[in-house]
Order: structure tokens, then sequence, then C-alpha cells
């Protein structure tokens, strides 16, 4: 644990010292999900988990052998998998439905929109291996549109966990909560730097770093890149915010404007297109109440390729080093602006 | 099967006409919307309204009801003429229809009014729906019924064959799809625009059992939907033949009447036909 007083904010939030990057447990994410689908459906039987011939890679396959009663398979079969929840929802049950984010909600976008947001019912969608960490899978697999397409969808909640943890987490609280559910998740092992005792509120986006220099928001496994920014920047007196932004909709607007208010500048961090993405969002509730200077980190109009993960997220313009030179840009035109 | 007396019969066919007349009323009204396919699928909606379905129009919410969900949206107004005469709101409201502010939205709102089970239009999504609807009535051991009524047309779209595949998976006896096989879309004859056939041997091949029936022949579709209650581990699909525009001289069998409203005189010739149409069927009882 980092000790109170060296960082309040990471101390409130009970998180693992993420300074010392070798000691860090590197999980996927997508565990997280696994494991908390598992318990929500201990807790209530009418969760459902349904899956469209990925189930390993979902990480659904825990859940089909602990409660294979409440597991339908349901082969290559995306846009069925919206429509087929919709109507499992209608009835009261709380499908939970799983494939790659790039195939749902990509393909059954008309689908997510009519039978679970126009006809509002209570499925949740897991989309998997989101963003360019996909690695060697290629372009046609990393998903890097789909907060886009999500968000402007009525009645819909966006969640982007930052960790395995909060992703558990995260799969318990949409599974109590009523309503259609985008919950996006990644890939690869990424770092672990919340705990069993850090909170997690839908809607409420946490201060992981104190600073009032610049504001780094961010969401997904970034935000780790965004604290190892934060703590790269303060060895030169540049003193960052980090805030974990893990709902998108409905977005916390009065942590957002906070950070507006006090830090005066704002990066935004993201494994997802700028366009339409975190940081989109963000820049709309900036500029209408309280304009100040925004970076953002994210793809730059591009597909992404074949690679490393870690090596995906430098070309793309996401790793720590490119953070660090939004913030300093941000820093500039604040000072310029004052 | 005992057959239906032909008193009833009479009843459901002078039913069927006024489901035309309110069709007609509710579309001249309106100023916009579907005139072929609700006029020929008039016959059907009374049938499921008035003979066939679990239902209590003054509880539309009954969890033991069954579910019937109209897949292709654009023929809302034989619906809703049926649901009225049926007594879940007044025949009245049908002149709302497509109107601001109304629950009788162009296309079907659940949310606006909740006895449509999904919202539609979107084709070729409401067979998705009610196969999940009739999974969970397996799961919860409960033995209400799923009707999904689709046009011919939305079978061209690739989500009905994906739940055509998981329905059959399911061994899902409880759902049942009706057709409606008029031969028509919007650009014309569905077989010149992306043929259908062998549309029943395409059921068949995905482990359906397929019943057809003239659709516009009441004691023959009060036949085949009672047949297709009593599932044998399989959907049911009911290939229902219909005249497009049924009921209306001028506009049977013309596929230019898919996707418009009568004017108010094409309205008043089609209401005088429809009329002396019923005062024959009552002569005849």
């Amino acid at each position: 644990m980092l000790e109170t007083g060296n960082d309040r904010a990471a101390a409130a939030m009970h998180l693992v010292d993420y300074r010392e990057a070798t000691s860090l447990k590197q999980v996927p994410t997508r565990n997280g999900f696994g494991e908390g689908l598992v318990e929500a459906g201990k807790a209530n039987p009418n969760v459902l988990a349904i899956c469209a011939d990925l189930a390993e890679s979902t990480r659904m396959k825990a859940f089909a052998d602990a409660l294979p009663q409440q597991y339908l398979e349901i082969g290559v079969h995306e846009q069925m998998l919206v429509a087929m929840a919709a109507g499992l929802a209608s009835v009261g049950k709380v499908p939970f439905i799983a494939s790659y984010a790039m195939f749902c909600p990509g393909r059954a976008w008309e689908q997510v929109r009519t039978t679970m947001a126009l006809n509002e019912t209570n499925v949740k969608i897991a989309g998997a291996h989101a963003g360019v960490s996909v690695g060697p899978d290629g372009a046609t697999h990393q998903a890097i549109e789909d907060i886009a397409i999500m968000r402007p969808i009525p009645h819909m909640l966006v969640v982007v966990p930052c960790d395995a943890p909060q992703t558990k987490k995260a799969t318990l609280a949409v599974a109590e909560r009523w309503g259609p559910t985008y919950l996006r998740f990644g890939r690869e092992k990424s770092a672990v730097i919340t705990t069993e005792d850090t909170p997690f509120e839908i809607g409420v986006a946490q201060t992981f770093r104190d600073g009032d220099d610049v504001a780094i928001v961010a969401c997904g496994i970034l935000v780790y890149n965004a604290l190892a920014a934060a703590e790269e920047l303060a060895r030169d007196g540049i003193v960052c915010r980090v805030v974990n932004n893990h709902t998108i909709k409905p977005m916390d607007e009065v942590t957002i404007l906070a950070a507006a208010r006090e830090c005066g500048a704002i990066v935004t961090v993201e494994e997802h297109q700028v366009a339409g993405g975190m940081g989109s969002r963000v820049a709309e509730i900036v500029a209408a109440r309280h304009p100040v200077p925004i970076e953002f980190i994210g793809v730059h109009d591009q597909f992404g390729q074949s690679g490393d993960p870690a090596e995906l997220i430098e070309y793309y313009g996401m790793g720590t080093s490119a953070i660090v030179a939004a913030v300093r840009r941000a820093f500039e035109r604040k000072a310029r602006t004052a | 099967m005992p057959a239906l007396p032909a008193n009833r019969l009479t009843e459901l066919q002078a039913q069927a006409n006024l489901v035309r007349q309110g069709i007609i009323r509710s579309l001249v009204a309106a100023g916009s919307g579907h005139s072929a396919g609700p006029l020929d699928m008039a016959d059907a909606f009374t049938a499921l309204y008035f003979h066939v379905l679990r239902h209590d129009p003054k509880n539309p919410e009954w969890e033991d009801r069954d579910r019937l969900l109209l897949s292709c949206g654009h023929i809302a107004p034989v619906r809703y003429s049926a649901m009225a005469y049926a007594g879940y709101f007044p025949v009245e409201e049908l002149l709302t229809l497509r109107k601001f502010g109304t629950r009788l939205q162009g296309h079907p709102e659940r949310v606006r009014l909740p006895s449509l089970e999904t919202t539609s239009g979107p084709l070729g999504e409401g067979l998705g729906q009610g196969t999940g609807m009739a999974l969970a009535a397996k799961l919860d051991r409960k033995d209400w019924r799923v009707y999904v009524v689709t046009s011919d047309a939305e079978h061209q779209a690739g989500l009905h064959w994906e739940a055509a595949m998981v329905a059959a998976k399911f061994n899902l006896d409880n759902l049942i799809c009706i057709i409606d096989r008029n031969f028509i879309q919007i650009d014309g004859s569905t077989e010149d625009v992306m043929p259908l056939e062998p549309l029943a041997d395409k059921y068949r091949s995905f482990n359906w059992r397929v019943l057809e029936c003239d659709g516009n022949d009441m004691g023959a579709l009060i036949d085949s939907l009672e047949q297709a209650k009593h599932g044998a581990g399989k959907p049911t699909v009911i290939v229902a033949h219909t005249l497009p525009g049924k009921g209306v001289s001028y506009m049977e069998g013309d596929y230019t009447w898919h996707g418009k409203p009568p004017t108010k005189d094409q309205a008043a010739a089609a209401l005088a036909e429809l009329a002396a149409a019923y005062e024959r069927i009552v002569a005849h009882a």
C-alpha cells in the first residue's frame, strides 16, 4: 500500500503501490469478468450467461462449468445474441451476453439500439478483446470504435473498468442494477492497481492521485499508464491529478468539472478512437460548463494491426511517454491562456 | 380436432371485416402507412385475438399470457385494429395512428403500449426475441406460448435464420412463427427481388415443423393455429398464403399498395365495399 501522506488519494482508494512496476501483478481484465459473473449467477438464478462460441476467451467458461443450467451456447450468432437476450430479459431474466467487442456490440448495433435500448430491456453486453492490445489477431479483432457506437444510445450504461478486480466489481454491480448495459474489457494481462478494498460505484469517477497542475482523466487498462506518467512528471514538478473515469455513460460530471476548475487543463486517455470516445464526452462537459485546454490520448483515425500489445500501445501513441508529452502540452497551453 | 361451429366461424369472419374497416379508417386518418399487408393479415390477427390466444385485454401484462410478437412492424395497423376491437383500447384511438403523442406509433413501440411485447420495424428481428421468450418459458416451466408474425420478405434477413437455427437447437415447441406469404415487398414480387422459394423446405431443413394454409380462410387458419399448439418437440411455422390487400378489390394483388395509404375517396370506396361484405357475412349466418 502507498503510505498516507505520500499520496492521500491513493491511500483513500486502497491502491497498491503502483510505483514499483516490476512488483505489480499482471492479470487480464476479462478474468475479473469471469469471476464476477459466477458470483452474480450464484446470487441470482435469473442471471444467465449466453455465449457465441467464445466461452474460453470471454471467460464465460467458469460460469458454464459452475452453473450449466443458467448457461446457453448459441454459436456464431452475434445479432441473435442480442435479440434473444432481449426476449429473455422481457420475461425477467438477466442475460449477460459475451463476444469480442468487435462482434457484439460491433456487428449487432441495430439490434442493440432497437431490442435492448428502445425496447428498454435488462441485457448486459460484455465486450471482450477491446482495444489494440488484443495484439497479434490484428485490426479485424481490435474494437476501437465500440464506445463511440454505444455512447449515443439513450438508456445505455457504458462501463470500462481499469483492472481485473475492478472488472469483477463492475460485473457484480451491473448485475444488480436494472438497465441495458455495455461492459468493456480487454484480452491482455494488465497491471492490477486496485485491491479488494478499493470502492466501486457506477457513475462515480475515482481520484487515484491528487494534483492540480493538469488532470489526467483515463479509463480501462491505460489508467496504469496515466499513473506512471504522473509519477514521472512529478519528478519535474508537474503535479497531476489522475481520475479513473470508469463510467463513460452516465459520466460523473461533478468530478470532471472539478478537475477542469481546479487543474485548468485536462488530458484524456483511452484505448479507443479519439473520435466519439470517453474523451469526447469529457470535452462536451468541459466545453459547455468550464472550458479549459484538453489533449486527447487515443487512436487518431487509424485501424490497428498485428503486433505485441505493448508495442501497439506505444505505436498508436498511448504509452506513458505519449501521455507525459500530452500533459506537457496541456500544461503549456494552460500557462499561455492564464 | 373438432371443426369450428358454423356460427362461430361467421362471427370471426364478421370480426375480421370490422378489423379491416379499422385499418382503412386509421390509415386514411394518418395519411401514411402500409395498406396491403395489414389487410391480408386481418384474418390471422382476428383468429389470434378472438379465438387462439390466451390473453386478457383488461390485464395486458398478465404473467401467463401467450406472447404475440409482430416482427414486421410496418403492418402495425392490423394489430392495432384487432387489439382495439378486442378491448385493449377504444376503437376511436385508431384515428391517432402515427400522430404526435400517440401510443400507436408508425412502427410499434412496446414502451408506449406494453401489450405489444416488443418494439419492431427493423426486419428479421422478431423471431430472435420470440425465441428468447420461448426459451424463458421453458426454463421457468411455464405453459404459455409465443407467436411471432413475420412477413415473407423479412426472410431475406440473416438474423431471422440465426433465430430459426437457435429455436430448433433448443426444441422450442412453444414457439409458433406465422408467415404472411403474400409474395410482395416494396420493390416488387419477392421472387423477383430476392427469391424465397422453396420457403417451406428451408424451414424443414432447419428442423422445424411446417404447416401451410390459406391465410384468408378463417377455418383453415384456426385449424393450423390449433394444430400448432401441440408441438412435436420442434418449433412450428405456419406458411399462411394471403392475397395482398385482401377485402379491398382495387388493392388486391397489387404490390404498389404495399407501402401507401388510400386517399379519402379511395378510403370511402373501400369502406363501402367492406360494409357491403359485412352485410353479406351476417346475412349468411
